[in-house]
Order: structure tokens, then sequence, then C-alpha cells
């Protein structure tokens, strides 16, 4: 009998609902049982309420099982022995669930198919393709990026082209690409889940940016939350070099590009670019003032790139497919795919990459199942701890940096976090506010003191103290947060507490005066 | 996870010296310190000033800045459970004062005897599978108030 191949996910999210116990079991299986299994530790494709979701590579393609417990694991060992075989577990093949066929995997693409640690396979599955046709047309590389129309995926929504464009017109000895993996919005997990699941898309994402602006170094900034990732990152990039991906001659080009991880050491506000940039240096991670642009002053006053993880990771394919391609999916300036995040109380939670334009209530309700309370959504959180609240009248905003804007929110880093009818909304304000008094860097007025103003302000209004006077403060508040702050922690902050109080003002003790100034 | 050990000089002088010429050499010792002594031992401060050039004051400013790094030993046992938004949702807070009450510790707080520290986190990124917690570097997901309890036994041992 040949040997049988065997998938049990090595991403955070299956580990933390057992997979490595999963995995050491169907190892002793194996033995006991003298059947030749080799097990790969492959990323997640994302359904996590299957998660642990085991795979059997069978001739009709993967057949997956899942959600499997410890009890579960000998009978499904049992099924994948018969060849993919009948299971109550059994969930068929991955790609033809719904959940999974409604997607436009790009940046995506082989996300929990392949082995994260191994070159080879990325390469069998398109990898490197992307780079090779940049090589060929180095002086397109910027051009074509811009013309895809990618933005920042980290929240900002820059276009990618010209970033790159003002650091390749930058002359310097030394420039730097830096990768910001310091992914610590609540509700988002897709910068984690590719570098646990296709941690080379992301390196050979990092090298065509490289090669595009003259850098020849890279750190990857990953938060120490991330210990899976951090694995993962650090075994792709040694693969690499053994590989000839990274070093002196990138893919025997005459192109160097080396890469480092560099670990975090729980400051929040170290997501924000120039904050990260300090915190590399090995400083206090502290918001720098703009001007200089790290384009043209960055990392140790050099010109820097510095990109989510998710706008490094989906350049392979802008290259490989061209620019026109990955524009032709979206809406209006929002070009492309976004991978979403479903977070929260959901039935079916998980990572759904889509064009953009997709709507919020489609999300909630059809792909995410509504509450796994069973009880109605009453908010929805988008785009991390500064993201807006949206009650179910706004469901129908689709899914575009402009649209959510012009409903006083933002999509951020694409995460969603729903809640059912129970939560206390003057609860999640206060939390906001707390949450920037303990993480703000302390650079600026506005988002220290005002934090702690505001969680106190909140305080007032929730035991009843002069509700409509402190209504007024806090609204004062929030404007200066929003206009006088350095950062989009101060600076977003607003948007958690401002939206809670405009869509349910019941939550603070609704007063006529305040409905009466809408 | 980390061991908390007592206080080698030589040991630290050596971390220092292997981090030292890499570019943005601050948080790497640092980390490599905490990992080798289970915090920041204070008499190390002076000798990573030193061996960079900076201050005192600027390697006490990073050490405090950052939640990661511990000026004092952790217990022998961390729990660490999430408390951001999408374990709030699924009901994070009542774990916490569960926790808090069966431990006899607040959040941030360690145990007396030494036995278990409590922390907060905000985002283990398990989002999808929440609520989530941490334990000596483990992870554990959709937490509830058995497994929970299962997590504070193991604190005990």
């Amino acid at each position: 009998m040949s040997t049988i191949r065997i998938y049990v996910p090595g991403d955070a999210a299956a580990v933390a609902c057992g997979a490595d116990d999963i995995a050491r079991t169907i190892g002793d299986l194996a033995a006991r049982k003298n059947v030749a299994v080799q097990i790969i530790r492959n990323g997640s494709r994302g359904m996590h309420w299957l998660e642990p979701m085991l795979e059997v590579a069978t001739g009709d393609g993967r057949i997956a099982y899942g959600p499997v417990e410890a009890g579960d694991v000998e009978g499904v060992f049992e099924a994948m022995l018969a060849n993919g075989g009948e299971h109550k577990l059994r969930v068929g093949k991955p790609e033809d669930h719904p959940f999974m066929k409604k997607q436009t995997r790009l940046t995506f693409a082989r996300c929990g198919i392949v082995d994260p640690r191994s070159l080879e396979d990325y390469c069998a599955h398109g990898g490197y393709r992307g780079l090779n046709k940049a090589l060929a047309k180095p002086a397109n590389i910027v051009a074509e990026v811009t013309q895809s129309g990618l933005r920042g995926r980290g929240g900002a929504g820059f276009p990618t082209g010209i970033k790159w464009k003002t650091v390749a017109d930058t002359k310097a000895e030394q420039k730097y690409i830096v990768c910001n993996a310091d992914e610590g919005d609540s509700g988002t997990f897709a910068d984690r889940m590719i570098m646990e699941g296709d941690p080379f898309v992301l390196i050979e994402g990092m090298t065509i940016a490289g090669i595009a602006v003259g850098a020849t170094k890279g750190y990857i900034y990953i938060r120490s939350e991330y210990p899976h990732a951090i694995d993962v990152m650090n075994d792709a990039i040694a693969a690499g070099r053994r590989g000839g991906v990274l070093g002196d001659k990138v893919c025997g080009s005459s192109y160097a590009f080396d890469l480092e991880v560099r670990v975090g050491a729980g400051a929040y506000v170290c997501g924000e670019e120039t904050a990260l940039l300090d915190s590399l240096e090995g400083k206090r991670g502290q918001v720098r003032a703009k001007p200089p642009l790290p384009a043209h002053k960055g990392l140790f006053g050099k010109p820097t790139v510095i990109n989510n993880v998710l706008s490094l990771a989906t350049v392979p394919i802008i290259m490989d497919k061209g620019a026109e391609f990955y524009k032709n999916f979206g809406m209006g300036r929002s070009r492309g795919t976004m991978p979403i995040q479903l977070a929260g109380n959901l039935n079916y939670g998980g990572l759904f990459e889509t064009a953009f334009g997709i709507t919020l209530g489609e999300l909630v309700d059809e792909i995410g199942g509504g509450c796994f309370t069973g009880r109605p959504v009453k908010a929805v959180q988008v785009g991390g701890p500064l993201g807006a609240y949206f009650p179910r009248a706004l469901f129908d905003t689709p899914f575009d940096y402009e649209a959510f804007a012009a409903k006083d929110g933002l999509i951020g880093h694409g995460g969603i976090v729903v809640f059912d009818d129970s939560v206390d909304m003057a609860k999640q304000a206060r939390f906001a506010m707390e949450f920037c008094a303990v993480e703000s860097c302390g650079k600026c007025t506005p988002c220290r003191i005002g934090s702690t103003r505001g969680v106190e302000t909140v305080d007032r209004i929730m035991k009843g103290i002069e509700r409509d006077k402190n209504l007024e403060v806090l609204t004062d508040l929030c404007n200066t947060m929003k206009f006088g702050s350095l950062c989009a922690l101060g600076g977003f902050t607003p948007y958690p507490v401002m939206s809670a109080l405009t869509h349910f003002p019941e939550d603070f003790g609704a007063s006529p005066r305040l409905e009466a100034a809408e | 996870m980390t061991a908390s050990s007592g206080w080698d000089a030589n040991l630290a002088a050596e971390i220092i010296g292997r981090h030292k010429d890499t570019e943005g050499p601050l948080l790497p010792i640092l980390h490599s310190l905490q990992e080798a002594f289970g915090y920041i031992p204070e008499p190390a401060e002076p000798m990573v000033a030193d061996a960079l050039n900076i201050s005192r004051a600027e390697v006490h400013g990073v050490v405090t800045f950052y939640h990661d790094y511990r000026q004092a030993p952790a217990g022998r046992h961390v729990l660490k459970l999430c408390q951001a938004e999408a374990c709030q949702a699924c009901g994070s807070d009542a774990l916490a004062a569960r926790a808090q009450e069966k431990l006899g510790v607040k959040l941030g707080e360690t145990s007396a005897d030494g036995r278990v520290t409590l922390e907060p986190v905000y985002c283990l990124g398990l989002c999808s599978v929440s609520p989530s917690a941490m334990i000596d570097g483990r992870i554990v997901a959709r937490l509830d108030a058995n497994k929970l309890d299962a997590l504070i036994a193991e604190t005990a041992r």
C-alpha cells in the first residue's frame, strides 16, 4: 500500500482546538496499524467552525472531515483509510463547500492547500511565477502594481504602487522593505493565516518589492502573540535561503534580497507604521510626525517601503496574472479582492476572500449564518478596535473603502466582529476609550489624556450623572481626538464611541435632547 | 515557557554580545534576557545601556513601554485570557470574572504563593473560535466554564 497523505492543520486556530494532539494520535494509530502515513501540517482553509478539519488525499482529490475532536480521531482515520469514506464528520471536498465556492481566492489561493514549509510545494502550486515575470521586466513592477489598483490592506487604503514609486525615486545606498505583521486588531487573523499557511507568498511579495525599489533587506515585524506564525516564517525564510530564492542572487538573478523576522513586545500602537519603525530601531514604539514620510526617511532614516502582510502577499498574483486581471474585481476605487475575517458571535466564522462590493448584511447573515447563541445580531464592529459599530439598519453598506467612510466607519484590516442583543453598547464605548488609554504611546495629548477623560465621561453617563451635559462633553472630546491626534489610535477611537452613541442611544439612557440634536 | 532563574551577569553579558551587532538590537536583547531569566533583571539594564551606547533611562523606558517585558518574575504558570472585542462578544467577561474568583487574583496579578499569574491579552488572533486563552504559551480556543476550570486546575500543578 502506498503512503497515505493526511493533512492536519498547523494553523493556530486549529491548534487551539486540539490539532496538535490529533496529529500525534494519527501518527500513533498509523504505527499501530502498520500503515504508511505522511502527516502534513497545512494552513487552514478558513472554515474555522470545522476546525480541526482533517483532509486525506485520494485519487479523486482531497476529502475533509471536521470538526474532529479527540474521541473522533480513530473513526475518522478508518474512514480516511477507506479512500475518504463515510463518517458523520465527512465534509467532502473542501473546495466544493458553499462557503468556499462563493469566494474568489487570489491572495489566499494556496492557503490550506500547500505544505507551508515546502518551497517545492509552493512552486508546484504557481509560486514564483510572479517573481519570474517581475525579473523579466523589473522596470515595470511599480507601474503594474499601481495599475492593479492595490491599496494598503492594513487599513489606511493608500495606493501601494504610489508608496513604492516614492521609494524607488528616492536615491540612497540602503533601502528597506518592512512588513507590518503586527496584526493587533481584534477580529482579524488574515495576516496570521497567510504567514502560517502560505509564508512563501509573503516572501515572494517582499522580494518583488525589493527588486522594484532597490532594497536588499527586509524585516517582518510579527507580534509576540503569534508564536506559530513566527515559527513558520522563520522556517520558510531558512528554506528560501537554501532554495536560492533569498540571498545574494535571488532565483539566479543579479538581485540580492534577504529577510529577517523581528518580534514585537505586546504594544498595540506598534501596528501604526511609524511606531513600528521606532520599535524595530529598538526604541519605545512612539508615533512619528509626518513628514518626513517613511518612503523618504523610514527605518534607520533610510527610504522604506512599509506595507501590511496582505498587501505584500497580493503582489505575486498581480505580477503573475497582470494588473488588468486583478483590477477587474471590485467596485469603485476599491479594486481586487479583500480577505474578510468573520469573527465573534457567528455560526460560520473564518476567512472569506471576495471582491469588494459584497454587503455587510450578506457577510453577517448569509455567509456568517448569524449568531451562534441563536439570538438576533445587534451590532457589528468592522475594522478592529478603532472601527465603527454598525446596526442592522446599515447592513446594506457594500464592503468598499469609500462606502464605509461615507457611513462614518472604516473597513480597516477587514475584520468583522458580530455581537448579539445582549451587548451593552455604552460598555463597548467605554472599552474603546479604555483600550486607547492603555495602549496610547503618550506622544500626543488628545490621545493620551483624551482617552482617560473619555473613560471617566462614559462612566458618568452610565451612572446617569448629568447625562446630557456629559454626552456633550463626550462628543466634543471625540472631535478633539479625531482631529487633534497624531495617528489613528487617538484619531479613530472616536469611531466606535460615536457610532455606539449614534446608533444605540438607548444604551446610553437616550435623552430627548440627544435625539433632537441629530 | 520561560523559567525564572537567578541573576547571572555572565549569561547576561553573553546574551547582549550575541545581539549587539545586529541592526536595532535592543528588542532582541530584551526578548532573550526575558527568555533566560523570566523577566528583565534590573542589573541588566546598565549593562545593555553600556553595550549599545545609550542611556540607562532609554533602556528602562523601553522595558516599561512594552507590555511583554516583566520587571519581576511571573508566577510558575501564566494564564492569559483574551479580553478583546471578538472574545467579549462570546462571553470573555464572565470567564475573566470566574478565573479571578477561583484564583483569588485580579487580572494582571500574581498569586501570593507565586503559583500563577493571571493576565489579560488583547487578541490572540483566534477571533473566529473565541473566547480564547493562552496557558504557559499553549493556546486554547472555544473556551467555556468547563475548559477554563481545567486550565485553572493545571495551574495547581
